[in-house]
């Protein structure tokens, strides 16, 4: 995965209307952009917009099925953004952890030097 | 990754000044952070961080002891961080009690502290429900595909 190739998939993450886009895509399996302009609180035309956003981040794929045009969700590469999400702040974890362990020593030696 | 955010937060039996003084000297950070720790810790200093053989360069950006601290990271070398192509990760010590300070991180690409109020505010709102919950029940729902 190239850094360009991430911080496409971050951006298109990291605004809350389209991870509930996504989030709709992920518990529905298939959907059109209708259906999903239905169960948002925003316009179809910005659902449009955002699933655009999302298929060019490879997030999701889409077909022809008859008139319509169904989007879902491309497992691999979401899979993909939860793996390397969950890395860095198990990152941050290991860090703080440290942090306290060490914080915690200098101030218990200090109260003993007392 | 500019795009992306993390923030992760620890509750530490310490006064904020120790916690603050191990998250900011040179020779504590090397004990949590980087193997070498090569940093003044003042607005606008420029530092290296090395990671075994592997390094970049740091840049400090705010130095508000002992309340919060942050530096950018992970912009090509030769540049100037900014928001783009680097990555700022900001501390944030809020006492609690003589003894105990929560410290918490945020790691991403937006300087959020800029932004107008009302945008933090918005920012972190969607935060707060946002990220985690939301990888949490996608991992759930793609583990359910995988297995079934």
């Amino acid at each position: 995965m190239t850094m360009q190739a991430d911080d496409e998939l971050w951006s298109a993450i990291g605004d809350p209307s389209r991870r509930r886009v996504l989030d709709l895509l992920v518990s529905n399996g298939e959907a059109s952009a209708s259906w999903l302009a239905e169960r948002v609180p925003f316009t179809r035309q910005a659902v449009s917009k955002h699933l655009v956003v999302l298929e060019q981040a490879g997030l999701v794929s889409r077909r022809k099925h008859g008139r319509e045009v169904l989007y879902q969700v491309e497992t691999d590469r979401l899979d993909q953004a939860t793996r390397a999400m969950a890395d860095l702040a198990a990152q941050w974890d290991r860090r703080l952890a440290a942090i306290k362990r060490l914080a915690e020593v200098a101030h218990a030696e200090a109260k003993n030097q007392l | 990754m500019p795009g992306l955010t993390i923030e992760r937060e620890v509750v530490i039996e310490a006064p904020a000044e120790v916690v603050w003084r191990t998250i900011t000297e040179p020779d504590q950070m090397s004990l949590w952070f980087a193997d070498r720790v090569d940093l003044v810790v003042e607005p606008g200093a420029h530092g290296y961080m090395g990671f075994g053989d592997q390094g970049g360069p740091v840049v400090v950006k705010t130095v508000d002891p002992p309340n919060r601290f942050s530096f950018r990271w992970n912009h090509p070398r030769g540049e100037e961080p900014v928001v783009g192509n680097s990555m700022l990760v900001e501390f944030t010590l809020t006492p609690e009690g003589a003894e105990r300070t929560r410290l918490r991180v945020v790691e991403s690409g937006h300087e959020v502290r800029d932004w107008p109020d009302e945008e933090k505010q918005r920012y972190a709102d969607e935060h707060q429900e946002g990220w985690g919950e939301f990888l949490d029940r996608l991992a759930g729902v793609l583990a359910e595909r995988r297995a079934g």
